[in-house]
This record gives structure tokens, C-alpha cells and sequence, in this order.
């Protein structure tokens, strides 16, 4: 059995505009220990995806169809009651800039232990001890939990947040954008902290970037998400060496590579999609330089393309061919 | 090579205020620099958070009170009156990191973009404001022009808002622009545009920048030179290649080997550097990156080492670099 399967996924978001189709027939699974990787554009659906995945939607979203199966349990049709048991407990997420949102005035150590007491229901002392060797988990000595969060770098602040998200030993942890803004000496040491916690523990990982570069040294599978659905979706290397789909092929080229030549990106024509009127046809059509009438007409299906590759593109042979 | 900026020693410290009782400290956001940014050139300074990049740009522009022994504008001294900063102002301009924070909500685009005519008295009728406010705007990439004069930021998306951050500044056509991280809060596929808008305007107008980014792989592919900055120094500066190819300074070289490359799979863990950095209040003696430094000798913790040049124009502060 897989540690998580999400097949068919579909969340909307009801305004008064109209819907939008956040998240819209989405499929992946996740092995315990195995990290997958979700990117794409702004507004493309990824923290969407991750919300519902733990269930912790704003009220204006609603999980339409599709299952999330974790440990063969379908966490999309539960109650909000039979959920609490598995939120944060099960599956937990630690945000983009999360550490500014640390209490200033509050001592690091009560504030992980107000985390841990909320949770797993130990008393102020236990949990204060709990919050120490979180702490420790996380690389920074546990008599600090006296400290204040001034007294802390940036860096020891978001890894403050991932003793947080620990807490209650997750099976699944989820990172949404944990180290943009981050600097790569402390990137690096977020990133190889992530590494040590999933092989220890055997979680599952998902990070949520919109940087491709991260994603290689990181990740064993990509999900390269656009306007709502998977576009492909591939081993780490395959994304990169095998690249299938216009979009995917188009976004690693916005990244600057050292060991290449200096050459300025591309970038990728005209804007995002408006996620209230997807067009008929495949939602990257009015951006892709191998449309053709068909791409106009019929959305392309999630097909193999090879192993473990997966890819929804009519012309994927041209981009797969360079 | 004419140069824009021509800085020497320079240094800005902030006072902090005790609270009652302890003791003030002093912040040494940046602790004596030298650097020179040619006519025309992107120059990046790249370096941790906290390391006193954007505090440089300040005082580049006149915004931070500051020290120096040194600091020229096109071979001149910055006249420290109203008139001269006034003039000084309108060759100099900064673009902000976080287009939402940057331009008032409650002004229309047309508002914020002729701003600085405003401001400078630099507009003749109200045509030639319209006029000029259009031109700004597509020249960044935003046609028609006039169909967002009466729009709010709101209504844009974020590389928008960028665009009109950069027609704001670019419409006193400036000499010299500080960029401090223009592009960190945008996605992949709009930096681009920016990126590519920013070098647009220097090739047009020989615009110099002085490029601010946390990221070195950014700061390769746009600028002609890197400076690496630590706890308030710079600890090496060189051409772009040099910095990522052939660097001296064991910073430089623990920054470029810990870069994630697209498409590359990583051997093992990453060489994160040991320790944390010193607090900017703490009195560092010796080399300020001593502490974490994997090569560091006795004589590091003792003695601050000399900014040297090992080949032309590439210079490091290191006792290892030199011989
Ligand atoms: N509470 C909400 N109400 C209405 N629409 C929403 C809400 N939250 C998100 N959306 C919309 O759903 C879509 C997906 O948003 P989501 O936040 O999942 O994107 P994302 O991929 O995480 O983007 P980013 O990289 O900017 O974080 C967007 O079009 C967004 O505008
Ligand atoms: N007005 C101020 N008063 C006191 N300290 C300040 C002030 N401005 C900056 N500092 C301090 O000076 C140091 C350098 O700050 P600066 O903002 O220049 O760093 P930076 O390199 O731009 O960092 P970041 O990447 O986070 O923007 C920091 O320790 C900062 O806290
Ligand atoms: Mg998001
Ligand atoms: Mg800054």
C-alpha cells in the first residue's frame, strides 16, 4: 500500500465571480521516504492542492470530487470531525515565510509547546521537554528554547517552524515554498535537514516551489502543475532529460544555468491563464509555440510516455524529440 | 572606463537604543567597503540576509546617513545641499523589492508613474504628463498606455506591478538605478520580462545598476560583476565568470558549490557551513567570516585581512589569498 494516493482530485473555489477550478482532476501518489516536488506558476494550484490534501481548506474552497487515500484511508469524504483526528497528526505543513509569523514576544520553547500541547494533549512540562528535543531534531541545541525569536537567524527561525510541523510525527510533511527568500547556505541546510528527517523517520515529503532548479537535487518525482491540472508528471531526471511538455520545457529554461553558456531565458510568451474561464482545449494552447487546431479543441489526457512518465500534450513527440 | 560610482571605506552604523540600564549597541550593517561600478555596467552584490546589501544601496543614494573616505557620482562629489540632492535624485533612483508594498494602493497607475515629473516639477502641461506617462509605461511593456492610467494596483498581477514600479523609475531616466532584489517575489516566468525590460533600458540608455539578490545564479547571468558580502564586507569582487568559476575567498567558494544547478542530481549531503552567523551587534575582531571558515588559521581571529587584487580586476579579502 502506498503512504498516500490522490486520484482525481478536483477543488473549487465558489466567489462571487464565478468558480474557480483551483485544483481540477489531479492524480499522484507518494511512497513512505519519497519526496515528490509540485511546480508551476503563481496561481496554478499547488497550495491549493496541499490544503486539501490536509484538509484545512479556507471556506470559500470544497473538495468537489476524488480521493485522497492515505494508508488506503479516503481522507476527501470524511467529516469534519472523523478529519480532526488526522490533521496535523498525519499530515503537516509548514508555509512560505512561516517563521515571521513566530510571536515576538513569547519564548521560542512556549511556543512549540503550546504546538504540542494543542495537539497531542501533554501537559506544560512534558510538552516543554518535547519542545526541546524538537529543537535538537532541527540542529539548534535545546537550552535554547529560552531564547526569543530576535535571538534567531532567519534560517533557525523556519527550521523553528519545521520543529513545529513535527511535532506530532507526521507521515507526511508538506513544504510550501519553505526556503524562497532564503538564501542558499541556509536553503542548503533547510534542505539537507528535510533529507535527514525523511530517511530517519521514513515520511513522505512534498515540496511546493515555483523554483525548478530546487527540485532536481531534491526530489525523487516531479509534478509539473498548469491552471489547475498535472501537465507532467516524472522521475526527477526524466523531467529535465526527457522533458515532454511545451510548458515544462519552456520553465526549466527560465532558469539560469552556470554550467551553460550566459544566455538570457526566453521566458515564456503571453500571461497565466484567467483561472475563471480555462478555454476549451488544452488551458496552455494560447501560450505554446506546437499548437495546433487539435490542442485548440480537445484537452489532451494524461498519457505514459515512458516509464513512470506521464504527460498531457497532443505534440509531446516534438518537445520529447527537442 | 568612465566610472558611475566610486565608493571608498565606506561605512554605516546604526545606534541602537539600550534598554533602560544595558548597554547601546551599535549595528555595523556595513563596515567598510570599496567598490567602483563602471558607466553602462551591472554591478550585484550578493550576500546573505542581514549582510548590509541594501543598506549599501542606501547610502549609494543618499538615504542612510553614512561614512566614507571617498564617494564620487560621475567623478564628483555628491553636493550635500537641497539643490544638489535634488539634482542628484533624478540621476538616481531605487526599485524595490516587493511590488505590493511599493506602490500606494490607493493612487492610479498614471499617479504613481509620473510621480517623480511631479515631485521634480519636470512636467510642462498635463499633456506632456500624459504623454510621457504612456511612453514610461510601454516602454515597460505595458500597451496601450493609457488603458491603465486609471487603474489600481490591485487590478494588476504582480509582474505588472513591477513593470510600473520600473516605468516610475525609468521616466526621469536615471544614470544610475539601485534594483534591490526587482525580481525575488515574482515567478519564474515574469522575471523574465522583467529581467530582460531592465537590460532593454541599459542597452537604450547606458543605465548603470547596482543589482541587489540573495541569488548568485541570478546574479551571474545579468551582471559584469559580482561583490560577495558578508556581516557588513565584501569579501571578494570580480567579473561573473570569475566569481562562479575561478573564486578565491572560501565564502565565495562554499556559496558556489552549495548553488542548486537545474536538472543536476546531488551526491550526497550539502557542505553547509558550521555555525551560525555573528550577531551584527557582536564586536567580530579579525576576519568577519573567521568563525565559520572551514580554512581559517590563528592569524584569521587576530587581524582583519587587506582587500587585494590576486589578477586584474578581481580582488579578495583573505590571509589564504595571499602570497
Ligand atoms: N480563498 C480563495 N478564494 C478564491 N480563489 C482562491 C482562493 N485561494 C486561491 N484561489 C485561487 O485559486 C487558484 C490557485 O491558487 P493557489 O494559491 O493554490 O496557487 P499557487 O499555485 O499556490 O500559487 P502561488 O505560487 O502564487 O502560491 C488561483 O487562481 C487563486 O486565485
Ligand atoms: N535602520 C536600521 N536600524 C538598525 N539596524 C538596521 C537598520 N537598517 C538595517 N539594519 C541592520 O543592518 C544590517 C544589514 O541590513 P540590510 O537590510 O542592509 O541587509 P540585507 O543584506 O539587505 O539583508 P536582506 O537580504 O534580508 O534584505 C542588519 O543586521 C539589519 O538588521
Ligand atoms: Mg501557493
Ligand atoms: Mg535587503
Amino acid at each position: 500500500m502506498k503512504l498516500l494516493e490522490v486520484k482525481n482530485l478536483k477543488t473549487y473555489f465558489t466567489i462571487k465571480q464565478g468558480t474557480v477550478k483551483a485544483v481540477d482532476g489531479i492524480s499522484f501518489d507518494l511512497d513512505y521516504g519519497e519526496a515528490l516536488g509540485l511546480v508551476g506558476e503563481s496561481g496554478c494550484g499547488k497550495t491549493t492542492s496541499a490544503l486539501s490534501i490536509a484538509h484545512i481548506l479556507p471556506k470559500e474552497g470544497e473538495i468537489v470530487d476524488g480521493e485522497i487515500l492515505l494508508e488506503g484511508v479516503d481522507l476527501a469524504k470524511m467529516s469534519e470531525k472523523e478529519i480532526s483526528k488526522y490533521r496535523w497528526n498525519d499530515v503537516s505543513i509548514c508555509f512560505q515565510g512561516a517563521m515571521n509569523a513566530l510571536n515576538p514576544v513569547m519564548k521560542i520553547g512556549e511556543q512549540i509547546a503550546e504546538a504540542v500541547m494543542l495537539h497531542q494533549g501533554l501537559h506544560e512540562k512534558k510538552a516543554l521537554e518535547k519542545a526541546a528535543s524538537l529543537l535538537e531534531l532541527v540542529d539548534i541545541p535545546g537550552e535554547r528554547i529560552n531564547n526569543y525569536p530576535h535571538e534567531f537567524s532567519g534560517g533557525m527561525k523556519q527550521r523553528v517552524m519545521i520543529a513545529m510541523a513535527l511535532a506530532c510525527d507526521p507521515k507526511i510533511m508538506i513544504g510550501d515554498e519553505p526556503t524562497t527568500a532564503l538564501d542558499v547556505m541556509v536553503q542548503a541546510q533547510i534542505l539537507n535537514l528535510i533529507e535527514k528527517l525523511r530517511s530517519e523517520f521514513n515520511m513522505g515529503f512534498i515540496l511546493i516551489t515555483h523554483d525548478l532548479s530546487l527540485l532536481a537535487e531534491t526530489c525523487d518525482k516531479i509534478a509539473v502543475m498548469y491552471a489547475g491540472k498535472i501537465v507532467e508528471i516524472a522521475r526527477s531526471q526524466d523531467i529535465f532529460e526527457h522533458t515532454s511538455h511545451p510548458y515544462t520545457d519552456k520553465l526549466i529554461k527560465c532558469f539560469p544555468d552556470v554550467t551553460k553558456g550566459k544566455l538570457m531565458p526566453e521566458g515564456i510568451p503571453g500571461t497565466p491563464p484567467n483561472m475563471l474561464e480555462i478555454p476549451l482545449g488544452c488551458p496552455f494552447a494560447p501560450r505554446c509555440e506546437q499548437v495546433c487546431n487539435k490542442c485548440r479543441q480537445v484537452a489532451p489526457e494524461l498519457t505514459e510516455v515512458g516509464n513512470e512518465h506521464f504527460v498531457s500534450c497532443h505534440n509531446w513527440e516534438v518537445i520529447a524529440n527537442g | 572606463m568612465a566610472k558611475i560610482f566610486e565608493v571608498e571605506n565606506l561605512k554605516v552604523h546604526f545606534k541602537l537604543k539600550g534598554t533602560f540600564g544595558s548597554q547601546k549597541k551599535t549595528v555595523k550593517a556595513v563596515d567598510g567597503i570599496s567598490f567602483s561600478i563602471d558607466e553602462g555596467e551591472v554591478f550585484s552584490l550578493v550576500g546573505e540576509s542581514g549582510s548590509g546589501k541594501t543598506t549599501t544601496g542606501k547610502a549609494l543614494l543618499q538615504l542612510v546617513p553614512y561614512t566614507c573616505e571617498k564617494m564620487l557620482f560621475k567623478g564628483e562629489v555628491i553636493e550635500n545641499s537641497k539643490v544638489g540632492l535634488k539634482n542628484f535624485r533624478q540621476k538616481a533612483q531605487m526599485i524595490y523589492q516587493d511590488p505590493y508594498q511599493s506602490l500606494n494602493p490607493r493612487n492610479e497607475i498614471l499617479d504613481i508613474v509620473s510621480e517623480p515629473l511631479i515631485v521634480n516639477k519636470l512636467t510642462e502641461s498635463e499633456e506632456d504628463r500624459l504623454e510621457r506617462s504612456r511612453i514610461a509605461l510601454e516602454e515597460a511593456g505595458m500597451a496601450p498606455g493609457e488603458d491603465y492610467f486609471f487603474r489600481y494596483p490591485y487590478e494588476l498581477s504582480g509582474g505588472q506591478r513591477q513593470r510600473v514600479v520600473i516605468a516610475s523609475s525609468m521616466i526621469m531616466k536615471p544614470d544610475f538605478v539601485v534594483a534591490d532584489e526587482p525580481v525575488s517575489m515574482l515567478d519564474a516566468s515574469i522575471r523574465t520580462g522583467i529581467l530582460r525590460l531592465m537590460m532593454k533600458f541599459r542597452e537604450e540608455t547606458g543605465v548603470s545598476y547596482l543589482f541587489i539578490t540573495h541569488d548568485l545564479s541570478l546574479a551571474w547571468l545579468i551582471s559584469d560583476k559580482i561583490a560577495i558580502m558578508y556581516l557588513g564586507k565584501i569579501m571578494e569582487i570580480g567579473n561573473s565568470d570569475i566569481i562562479i568559476k575561478g573564486a578565491v575567498h572560501p565564502y565565495t567558494k562554499a556559496l558556489v558549490e552549495i548553488m542548486p544547478k537545474p536538472g543536476q542530481a546531488r551526491l550526497g549531503e550539502r557542505n553547509v557551513l558550521e555555525g551560525e552567523t555573528p550577531d551584527p551587534t557582536d564586536v567580530v575582531e579579525g576576519c568577519k567570516f573567521c568563525s565559520r571558515c572551514p580554512v581559517h588559521m590563528d592569524k584569521c581571529a587576530i587581524e582583519e585581512p587587506p582587500m587585494i587584487e590576486v589578477e586584474p580586476g578581481h580582488q579578495v579579502a583573505c590571509w589564504r589569498a595571499m602570497k
